[in-house]
């Protein structure tokens, strides 16, 4: 159980129309090498802002106060080659004027010292990894030309492309539907167990969460509210935000909200 | 005689020279006072849907009838008068409301457009709408970017019930709540269902809550009905390739294999 | 961060914001200061300036005070210049949405007698308006919005084409609203901003424009205006350059003052923008 990121007391504060806004309030936190962690919360719980935090990705006008620690890389880490970040909207983080090959390739030109063609061949070998049908063309295709999933794979492909050892995925699959929702799912996990990478993984849903993680973390205002194993938080939580979070999820298995009676039919 | 009835209903677009039939062939009724869901994944056509049956769209072929009248031959000032039956609540309640509204505002339109109520009364009966759909009527002179989103979205319901429609359109309206709102939001959906007896249509990805709050449901695959039946019945043991895989898709809490991939 | 004091953050905004509060100082005197009329003989002729204090800027081929027609001219400048793009961008924004929201034929014919407007150069349509109407200062006013239009026509129309596919457009739609009121209450408003933001530019070149109809005799021949004054000037040009050069540097700080406050405030609303 060693850990590879330690994190410290650590406080983000936004200015906003000269007013000052704490996103986290003293956050301490380790994410242990090799697990799969979900950080979950509603909006305004601080969960995207402790993942912008760790990738070092806050804007300038954040205040930070406390530490977050690299014990496990024995060094400062750098973003794309030590921690991959995928986004919510892949649409946003892909460039639209550059082909997906090439985007691809960038990463592992630029952290692994590999020449072009090198990295269009690490960039395919991606390609066939994040599972997208027909890569070699692919290679030479636009964002604009794949659905909203295959923008994602992409995303994960340029994300994972010089072998970070921590994945960030924040809220990576909100903006799908459920079938494509669970195909990433099913694909981060088997990327992440392949290449031993840490996971943390940011979502507001904690069905999703539960799948997908071995520990999670619930956020509700910028605190951590509590943290536990998976098993722990979903079967025998210690705080009642936690039990409404659960409650509020309406599982297949959950009790009709519809009164029957009701319809006159 | 249904509330709604739609039948062969269809809507082509042509985009980069190719025609995408958006609709195909789709017929369903939903009788008063009922939750009928549309589910599907994304591009199943659910939305468009929504949007023809509002007449924010024309079809290229089929017919829709609303309160047993034709509701495509509808024209003009008739069409906007017969929308006070027939509402809708979307997905985001901030990108449905003019940027530069208040909530007074938001709740005066369709009072003012539909002669509800006179002048000198509206301000009573947007405190009472607000009231309605449980929030303050101190609410009323905020800018619509100021409130929360579950409030945001309550509005949003208030406006929808302000005309006493028999029909609201519900597209994908609790799927950007944060959970905890979410469940507060479905109460007063249903709480005004049993009470004013209107009608949903009722559009969704997730099939976890169109089990919960919905009597029948219409399981959607690129633009054609692939199952429709009685909401448990339907999501409890899918017959479709579709409802077979959207069931396997939907997050569940327990019961996971942990490790499998 | 209020805009204000954003804006009064950004030294171009306030040096552009001082010229145009000067100018419009000097347009507001003027009466005041210089009562009577402008036109009127009040020495002897082209005396320089800064020799007599009683008229500092000299007098011109007729005798008249300088001065006096400088303060009087800023306030034709500035009347044409912000009538003439307060028209141009009401004629715009209203052509713009109304395309853009009806779509098909009217999107059709709106847009092409935008483009045969903006295919005539606005100076000489301009021109060619003064010399068949006459020339009054409601006139020119006319003449300018007509060759300036176009441009706010097209901007407001391609945000127009956008904000028509919001949800708040829908569901205006849907609550029965009359397609008039979506185009002017919804729309119209959402599309105002960046049509405004070249509002800045729109006033200069009409402040320009006056002037160059003014310096070709085509003024109102009752009013003094800086075009006319330094026409006036041009004949004694080697003699009295004066009389060209002091009109001239009123016109180039006025256009500069007004572009640089526009600037100002499109900067300092759309940082405000971008934040929210």
């Amino acid at each position: 159980m060693s850990a590879l990121v330690s994190i410290r007391d650590l406080t983000v504060t936004y200015r906003r129309d000269g007013n000052v806004v704490a996103a986290l309030k003293n956050i301490s936190l380790d994410i242990v090498a090799g697990e799969r962690l979900a950080i979950i919360g509603e909006s305004g719980s601080g969960k995207s802002t402790l993942a912008l935090a760790i990738a070092g990705l806050l804007p300038a006008s954040s205040a930070v106060g406390g530490r977050i620690e690299w014990p496990g890389l024995g060094r400062a880490p750098l973003l794309g080659r030590d921690i991959g970040f995928v986004f919510q909207d892949p649409s946003a983080s892909l460039d639209p004027v550059m082909t997906i090959g090439k985007q691809i390739a960038e990463v592992a030109r630029t952290h692994l010292g590999l020449t072009w063609s090198q990295a269009y061949a690490k960039a395919k070998t991606l390609l066939e990894r994040v599972r997208l049908p027909d890569p070699d063309s692919a290679l030479h295709a636009f964002p604009h030309q794949l659905s909203g999933g295959q923008k994602q794979r992409v995303a994960i492909a340029a994300a994972i492309a010089a072998g970070p050892k921590l994945l960030i995925a924040d809220e990576a699959t909100s903006a799908l539907d459920t079938i494509v929702q669970a195909e990433i799912v099913a694909l981060i996990r088997h990327l992440v167990a392949e290449d031993g990478m840490t996971l943390l993984f940011i979502s507001h849903d904690i069905a999703l969460a539960a799948q997908l993680a071995e520990r999670i973390a619930v956020f509700r205002h910028g605190q951590l509210v509590e943290l536990g194993t998976t098993a722990r938080i979903v079967d025998a939580p210690t705080q009642a935000y936690t039990r409404t979070l659960l409650d509020a999820h309406i599982g297949l298995d959950a009790a009709p909200l519809l009164n029957r009676a009701g319809l006159s039919a | 005689m249904s509330l709604l009835a739609v039948s062969s209903l269809t809507k082509r677009y042509r985009r980069g020279g190719k025609t995408v039939i958006a609709v195909d062939d789709v017929s369903f009724h939903i009788e008063p006072g009922e939750t009928l869901a549309l589910a599907g994944p994304s591009g199943s056509g659910k939305s468009t849907i929504a949007r023809l049956v509002l007449r924010l769209i024309e079809p290229d072929a089929g017919a829709i009838e609303f309160e047993s009248d034709d509701f495509l031959a509808l024209r003009g000032a008739t069409l906007r008068a017969r929308r006070a039956r027939l509402q809708m609540v979307f997905q985001d309640p901030l990108a449905a409301f003019n940027p530069r509204a208040t909530v007074a505002r938001v709740l005066e339109d369709p009072l003012r457009i539909h002669g509800i109520a006179s002048r000198t009364e509206r301000p009573r009966r947007i405190a009472a709408l607000l009231e309605r759909v449980g929030l303050a009527a101190d609410l009323a002179p905020r800018a619509i970017h100021e409130i929360s989103g579950g409030q945001r979205q309550r509005v949003a319901i208030a406006r929808a019930i302000a005309t006493r429609p028999s029909l609201i359109v519900l597209d994908e309206a609790v799927s950007a709540l944060d959970v905890s709102v979410r469940g507060q939001i479905l109460d007063l959906l249903l709480d005004l269902q049993r009470k004013e007896r209107i009608a949903y249509l009722f559009i969704s990805h997730d099939l976890g809550v169109v089990r919960a709050v919905a009597h029948r449901v219409i399981l959607l695959d690129a633009g054609r009905i692939a199952e429709s039946g009685d909401a448990r019945a339907v999501i409890d043991a899918p017959q479709s390739a579709i409802g077979k895989a959207l069931v396997a898709a939907a997050p569940r809490l327990k019961g996971t294999t942990q490790d499998a991939s | 961060m209020s805009p204000i004091r954003r804006f009064l953050r950004t030294p171009e905004a306030v040096a552009g914001a001082i010229l145009l509060a000067a100018l419009i100082a000097m347009a507001l005197i003027a009466p005041l200061l210089f009562p009577g009329d402008p036109q009127a003989i009040a020495g002897p002729a082209l005396l320089p300036p800064f020799q007599d204090w009683s008229l500092p800027l000299g007098t011109d081929r007729l005798g008249r005070d300088v001065l006096a027609e400088l303060f009087h001219g800023a306030r034709t400048s500035l009347a044409v210049g912000l009538a003439a793009a307060a028209a141009a961008l009401a004629i715009g924004s209203v052509v713009g949405t109304l395309a853009g929201f009806a779509g098909g034929v009217v999107d059709e014919v709106l847009m092409r007698i935008t483009d045969a407007f903006q295919t005539v150069p606005s100076f000489l349509l301009a021109l060619a308006f003064v010399s068949v109407v006459g020339p009054s200062l409601g006139i020119v006013v006319i003449a300018i919005a007509l060759g300036t239009w176009p441009g706010p026509a097209r901007i407001a129309r391609a945000e127009v084409l956008s904000i028509r596919e919001r949800d708040y457009v829908a569901s205006a739609r849907a609550i029965g609203m009359h397609p008039l009121e979506i185009a002017f209450r919804e729309v119209l408003p959402n599309a105002l901003p960046p049509g405004l933001a070249m509002s800045s530019v729109i006033v200069a070149a009409a402040i320009l424009t006056e002037a160059a109809l003014s310096f070709l005799g085509l003024g109102d021949p009752n009013r003094v205006t800086w075009g006319g004054m330094i026409a006036e000037g041009r004949a004694v040009l080697r003699t009295a350059p004066f009389l060209s050069i002091i009109p001239g540097i009123a016109l180039v700080l006025t256009v500069l003052g007004v572009y640089l406050a526009g600037e100002g405030i499109v900067e300092t609303t759309a940082v405000r923008r971008g934040l929210s």
